[in-house]
């Protein structure tokens, strides 16, 4: 048995299975205390100075979306640059942007649970509170657009006068019961991850209203193997509804315009392309902002170079299925033989007044990911952050083409008209990214970022059976899952 | 003077590492005890068959919670959208709900326009499954509370971090002061302590 420990390191390798040589999930051997006291210490320890250098300005921000806002209210809607017929312009657009960036958040955090992806634990509480901050922003620009924003209410199903109930049979109702459940579970969802985290931080404080606040939201946790026993299985089950939820919310949302007969909305690609495409953008915003997390709080052993590589790869396979949504749209509109549907794509990319706008989107989208192709490129910081940047204006470029540039030209020329964006239209987005930096602050500062008790749960000493293998690469598979694993001992 | 009343909730004793807590969690089952509980910083694989616990009957819970949303759902747009509920003879629901369907989108009002209501009943079967796997579990394992004897050890607050614990709660019929504290001691416990509650 000596002999097999030995040919599983990477130095005297003689032909036994690679595929137990794992790279590990967390670098230089951390112990539990380590990762407590490195996740813990953000929120206890004073924030640097470039936690209040984007604080402030997210605040400012936030302020400038509440004028907006407060201007629209007292104005009314009309000093938004929409008109007949771009009746839905830069508000949908931001909605739609919003909502995707959301989708990594749910993604990583209940996909990748379902398929075993145990690197998921150092990113996910990150991308789901980004979910959470992300349809907060959204959520403001459907509730502003329908007007009279006192009356939002209206979209409850609740009888208001003269028993007129909602029209059930629409999809921007579907959007309202889908961002709404969307919203409501990924909260569930991340609020139930936290507890155990929140116990870590109640036990750490000295009495005083903070530890009073923590001990409220960790509900009394102690950690009990009969709790751990539910909790693993509500944590679970609550991924194995968000899978098909995350799917859903922007397959509903593509049928805002899907179901409509507009040229250049009316496409059954739609569901799988919005999807493919929220999680490409969303990937590309957890990334904008795990990157400088990890470097400004030196998290570098728990988000490695293997985490932002895997993130790296996921945008280049959803990039490439945006491309060929992109290029299966433009064949679908002249193999349709439909001369509106042609009409629109041939101005949407030849020779439209807002083709710049489809240049963008293309170059960002599908072109800027291909670098991730070239490994070095996915471990350079620079490259990732610069393609993230990208497509996170890709994305919002995608958006613009699909909804403002299909309604400048409509089926009848005398209903054309080139839609352009008014300051209260572009300072309102701008602050939208103020409230969610400031909120993701907030969050840096108060929660923990990333989830202590996962991580520690995939470190090789969390096995029960560490002890009864002589193998490394054994100890981090997760045997007591796949208990036959246990004669992979001599195999080799 | 005062006198204050101690009820003993158990023995606490703590462990080195998973591996200790893995082995001393089997014979402690082995032992015959079932009030008792190991408490660690993050869940263990396989604890569950080393303590004997059986599977959670969550799932359960929720697949009834989802069926509720679907129903919900499906009664709330039936109700107001379609004269299905008349057409079945329960006119009354409808009147009672004061509801007057009408056609849009040349939808008409029957109940085959049903796939329309698709989206709704599905997020509401998500929705309402959601907050049946939050508060069944809260129920079930009988979470929140404000205190816990435990909670009175000073080494306890280590379980958030690096100390892998077993407590055998006093009651257990198979507890007993010195009995228990030999058990904890032969499986290699260290700082056992004896926790006692204020009555």
């Amino acid at each position: 048995m000596e002999a097999t420990a030995t040919t599983h390191s990477t130095e005297a390798h003689t032909g036994a299975p690679r595929i137990l040589d794992r790279e590990p999930l967390v670098l230089n051997n951390r112990s539990y205390s380590w990762i407590t006291n490195r996740i813990c210490g953000i929120v206890e320890n004073k924030q640097p100075l470039l936690w209040w250098v984007l604080f402030v300005p997210s605040v400012l921000l936030t302020l400038l979306t509440v004028f907006c806002f407060t201007y629209l209210i007292s104005t009314g809607v009309g000093v938004w640059g929409q008109k007949q017929p771009v009746a839905w312009a830069w508000d949908i657009t931001n909605f739609v942007f919003w909502i995707g960036i959301g989708h990594a958040g749910t993604l990583i955090s209940a996909i990748l649970f379902l398929t075993r992806q145990k690197w998921r634990t150092s990113v996910n509480r990150a991308a789901e509170a980004m979910t959470i901050f992300a349809v907060m922003c959204a959520g403001l620009f459907p509730a502003f657009h329908v007007g009279r924003v006192w009356m939002v209410w209206f979209l409850a199903p609740i009888p208001n006068a003269n028993a007129v109930w909602q029209n059930f049979k629409s999809p921007l109702l579907w959007d309202v019961f889908a961002v709404s459940t969307y919203f409501t579970v990924s909260a569930v969802f991340w609020f139930l991850g936290l507890v155990p985290d929140l116990a870590t931080l109640r036990d750490r404080c000295k009495p005083g209203l903070r530890k009073t606040l923590y001990g409220i939201f960790s509900l009394g946790w102690r950690g009990a193997n009969r709790h751990w026993s539910h909790y693993e299985t509500a944590y679970m089950l609550l991924a194995a509804l968000s899978t098909p939820l995350v799917l859903s919310v922007h397959s509903v949302v593509s049928f805002d315009f899907a179901t409509s007969i507009v040229p250049g909305w009316h496409t059954t690609i739609f569901p799988p392309y919005f999807v493919a495409g929220a999680i490409f953008g969303g990937f590309a915003m957890v990334l904008t902002l795990m990157i400088p997390v990890s470097k400004i709080y030196g998290l570098g052993d728990l988000i490695t170079p293997k985490h932002i590589d895997n993130m790296a790869k996921i945008i280049l396979l959803t990039g490439t299925i945006v491309g060929y949504a992109y290029c299966m749209e433009f064949f679908i509109a002249y193999y349709g033989a439909n001369k509106y549907e042609l009409q629109t794509f041939q101005l949407r990319g030849l020779y439209g007044p807002s083709t710049w706008a489809y240049y963008f989107m293309f170059g960002f989208n599908v072109f800027a990911p291909q670098l991730f192709w070239y490994r070095p490129f996915r471990h350079n910081l620079w490259v990732v952050m610069f393609v993230c940047m990208c497509v996170n204006a890709g994305m919002w470029f995608e958006r613009y083409v699909i909804i403002a540039t299909t309604l400048e030209r409509h089926l009848t020329p005398g209903s054309w008209r080139v839609y352009e964006a008014t300051w209260v239209d572009k300072y309102t987005f701008l602050g939208t990214f103020g409230l969610f930096m400031m909120l993701f602050l907030l969050f840096l500062r108060f929660l923990p970022v990333i989830a202590i008790g996962e991580v520690k749960g995939v470190l090789p000493q969390s096995n029960a059976h560490a002890s009864d293998h002589d193998e490394k690469g054994i100890q981090e598979e997760d045997l007591m899952n796949y208990p036959d694993r246990h004669v992979a001992k001599t195999v080799a | 003077m005062s006198t204050t009343l101690k009820r003993v909730h158990g023995f606490l004793a703590e462990f080195d590492n998973v591996q200790d807590l893995y082995h001393a969690a089997e014979h402690v089952r082995d032992a015959g005890y079932q009030r008792w509980d190991v408490h660690t910083p993050f869940p263990i694989h396989g604890m569950d068959d080393a303590m004997g616990v059986k599977r959670s009957k969550l799932p359960y819970f929720v697949f009834f919670g989802g069926l509720t949303g679907t129903c919900v759902a499906f009664t709330l747009q039936t109700l107001t959208q379609t004269t299905f509920w008349a057409d079945i003879g329960l006119g009354f629901l409808q009147k009672l709900a004061e509801t007057y369907p009408t056609v849009v989108q040349a939808k008409p009002t029957h109940i085959w326009t049903l796939p329309a209501f698709f989206p709704v009943m599905f997020e509401l079967t998500i929705l309402f499954s959601a907050f049946t796997v939050l508060f069944g579990l809260l129920s079930m394992i009988g979470l929140p509370r404000l205190n816990h004897p435990l909670f009175v050890s000073k080494r306890f607050a280590k379980f958030s971090d690096d100390g892998f614990f077993v407590c055998i709660e006093a009651r257990d019929p198979k507890f007993s002061q010195e009995g228990t504290k030999t058990l904890l001691e032969k499986l290699g416990g260290k700082n056992i302590e004896l926790i006692e509650d204020d009555i």
